[in-house]
């Protein structure tokens, strides 16, 4: 039936490919292991210093004294206006998150804007309200800005930069690095909300039940349980905090698993997921692990305090639906786990790049 | 959900794995042909709860890995020119050619876009008139209605801009291939749910008619592989061969007629390749005469590219379930998502992925979690 006897099939494999190391792609802004390599090969080097290899997601320095964290993040989202935000309160939110993954009180913010050409200003002044809103609303402030206008074709409507200062208390440290055996893992609620929504918007895609981005600022959440901890006397239980962003709540804890040099075992029946967001994951084939969330926050605690932080992390609107979803385990290389509903395990990896819905 | 909660109820799949621990005497190889129900076995573990005379391979089930590298490399070529928007499935874009792959030639200014579905292809055409659209059409039966819609609803409206980059693969033949080599070892398959959805299972008759294999049609959640399972095993323990269905509420014996109708209507069976296999005689379709201004591979005059494929992977006996990819001594070292050194490492559907994203470590315990139905009565 086969044209070649079997036992030349093994001559017909597949060829090595061309590998992409000279050019970007889309995969490098992915925040999966793509976005790892680029940080790790190309910026790691040339601006080589402590505060910044530690690779967290706002830089704490001490100025005579004051310990500030510093963060800054772009914003490109496509397209401008989704279920639940925009690009303005995205900005905003997600600046003050990074901020307060440090344990910083959110001060201050610059706002950037590079403009395309032909971008009605009308649409800008809709971003600038929505910008002006969620600083109101989250107290801080835009003190400073920049605005560039590049020619029609040169940019993508409307790109936002940011950069956020805030205040840290002294003696806190939190830090990927410090994930310990026996600590719990904690996520404020429920996963892949605002990945799906501008998906959903983006593409087209009308599901029954539509999906709304879960843009937030998260600085009060995280003030509640810094709190409950240093009232407890354990003010060291948190050791880290991160916003599952791109990449979603599996990338976010392959790095706190490669930083620490721990693993990392989730329970999915745990895990909060909303019935849309689980249907249109279904239906795109899409893992709701590996889809982004703007409003969204881990915590790996110490096990004595974890009841305590979840019970105030459930005290603050952004946090009602938080749950332990996994525990800290010895392992010989990093690695995140999760046990399945069936009793069995498998692996959580990191993506390389984007996630590619499948085909049948 | 409903069709998706109770189809992965713990409980079911406990008496289901208990049922098939009780019944099983001899030892049985099983393959399933679907890339998604691959994954669903890797996802939840469901090798590891199975008895260990039950030993599960998998087949040629993955579309994206089985598209010949002419495709791929023709694919690439009609990217590359300014003129033509070349639209795909979102897993094509990482296979490699012979030299690059899509998202590297999108990345160097290709107009190369990703869709859901061959209509938003269709409505790419109508909304650049003078600009040429290119569809990769690729996959088994279940995705072949839908493209062949794309094609016939061109030339209802009259679309002189659209075409179609064939790739289709058939199931049967596949398995005729598989059956007749000679170090085959599959005493029964699982047929894939959304193929015989749209084709039935009548085909199957023939196949297990003249090589005496039961072939049990299932479905893609872990419960309804784990009754397949059962079925076949009840078969098999019995001496029996049949055709049977257990994905009932998708598949009915001779499918979606109407679907067939239209896949007959735009194309025809052919002679394909199967990358990693060789060609099959009879095992694919190509876009028919009458529809011949929609078909890619005539309109632009595609010469047909011979391609040397050194063996550098071992994808062809993967696909046809000889060896596992953790025997293939590159897999998770020079071969690994990132740098794939074939399809089946690349596409989100392809054994040796699965087996990377959820088991990275051949041979090595995962952290120690006790399976709880292997452990209840």
């Amino acid at each position: 039936m086969l044209d070649e006897p079997t036992n030349s099939l093994a001559q017909l494999a597949c060829p090595a490919p061309h590998p992409v190391k000279d050019t970007i792609v889309l995969g490098h802004g992915s925040g999966g292991r793509l976005s790892a390599e680029l940080t790790r090969e190309v910026f790691l080097p040339a601006f080589a210093n402590p505060i910044l290899s530690r690779l967290d997601d706002q830089a704490i320095v001490s100025v005579r004294g004051t310990r500030l964290a510093i963060t800054t993040d772009s914003f490109v989202v496509k397209p401008l206006f989704f279920p639940g935000g925009d690009i303005g309160s995205l900005a905003v939110h997600g600046t003050i998150n990074d901020l307060a993954m440090g344990g910083a009180t959110p001060l201050f913010l610059s706002v950037a804007f590079i403009i395309e050409e032909g971008l009605s200003i009308a649409v800008l002044r809709r971003v600038v309200e929505s910008l002006r809103v969620a600083a109101q609303n989250a107290g801080v402030q835009i003190v400073t800005g920049d605005t560039k206008v590049v020619e029609k074709g040169s940019g993508d409507q409307l790109f936002i930069n940011t950069t956020g200062i805030g205040l840290v208390p002294d003696g806190l440290e939190l830090s990927a690095n410090r994930a310990r055996p026996g600590d719990k893992v904690l996520l404020s609620g429920s996963i892949g909300e605002h990945g799906i929504a501008i998906l959903a918007q983006r593409e087209g895609l009308e599901f029954e039940c539509p999906v709304e981005s879960d843009s937030a600022a998260l600085h009060k959440l995280v003030a509640g349980m810094l709190d409950v901890t240093n009232k407890g006397g354990v003010s060291d239980a948190i050791r880290c905090l991160r916003d599952p962003t791109r990449g979603g709540v599996s990338s976010t804890l392959n790095e706190i698993a490669e930083q620490s040099r721990v693993g990392i075992q989730l329970e999915e029946d745990t895990i909060p997921i909303r019935e849309e967001v689980r249907g249109a994951c279904e239906m795109l084939g899409l893992d709701p692990l590996y889809v982004a969330n703007e409003g969204k926050l881990i915590a790996i605690v110490a096990p004595e305090a974890a009841d305590a932080v979840l019970g105030a992390m459930r005290n603050n609107s952004w946090g009602r639906n938080a749950q332990i979803i996994g525990t800290v385990v010895e392992s010989s290389s990093p690695i995140v786990t999760i046990r399945t509903a069936l009793g069995t395990s498998r692996c959580v990896d990191m993506l390389a790049g984007d996630q590619l819905p499948r085909i049948c | 959900m409903k069709f998706i909660d109770e189809y992965r109820n713990a409980d079911i799949a406990r008496r289901l794995v208990a049922e098939i621990k009780r019944e099983v005497r001899g030892r049985w190889v099983l393959m399933e042909i679907c890339g998604g129900q691959t994954h669903t076995i890797m996802r939840y573990g469901l090798d590891e709860l199975l008895p260990s005379n039950i030993e599960l391979v998998h087949g040629p089930g993955c579309p994206v890995c089985v598209t010949p590298l002419e495709t791929i490399d023709k694919a690439l070529e009609l990217a590359a020119r300014p003129e033509i928007i070349l639209v795909s499935y979102g897993d094509m874009l990482r296979v490699p050619g012979s030299s690059t792959d899509l998202f590297t030639v999108k990345a160097r200014g290709g107009d190369v876009r990703v869709v859901y579905s061959p209509t938003e292809a269709l409505k790419i055409a109508r909304q650049n008139p003078e600009r040429k659209v290119v569809f990769l059409a690729i996959g088994f039966e279940t995705t072949a209605p839908a493209n062949a819609m794309a094609v016939w609803q061109a030339k209802q409206e009259g679309i002189g801009n659209f075409s179609v980059l064939v790739s289709h693969v058939l199931v049967p033949p596949a398995i005729r291939a598989l059956m007749t080599s000679a170090d085959c070892r599959v005493n029964g398959f699982i047929a894939p749910g959304h193929v015989c959805t749209v084709m039935g299972y009548e085909e199957y008759d023939a196949l297990v008619r003249d090589f005496r294999v039961p072939i049990v049609v299932g479905g893609f959640e872990p419960v309804d592989l784990l009754e397949a399972t059962l079925m076949l095993v009840r078969q098999l323990e019995k001496g029996e061969a049949r055709a049977e269905n257990q994905y009932v509420r998708s598949v009915s014996y001779q499918g979606n007629l109407s679907a067939q109708l239209l896949m007959r209507e735009v194309f025809e069976i052919a002679d394909q390749k199967w990358r990693g296999i060789g060609t099959i005689p009879a095992s694919g379709l190509r876009v028919r005469d009458a529809y011949g201004d929609y078909d890619a591979a005539r309109l632009f005059g595609l010469a047909s590219i011979t391609v040397d494929e050194p063996a550098e992977c071992i994808s062809a006996q993967v696909l046809q379930g000889l060896k596992k990819p953790t025997d293939c001594a590159a897999f998770g070292m020079r071969c690994t998502p990132q740098n794939p050194l074939g399809a089946p490492m690349v596409s989100s559907e392809g054994a040796c992925a699965a087996y990377y994203n959820y088991r990275r470590h051949p041979g090595k315990q995962l952290p120690v979690v006790s399976s709880q139905l292997s452990e209840k009565p």
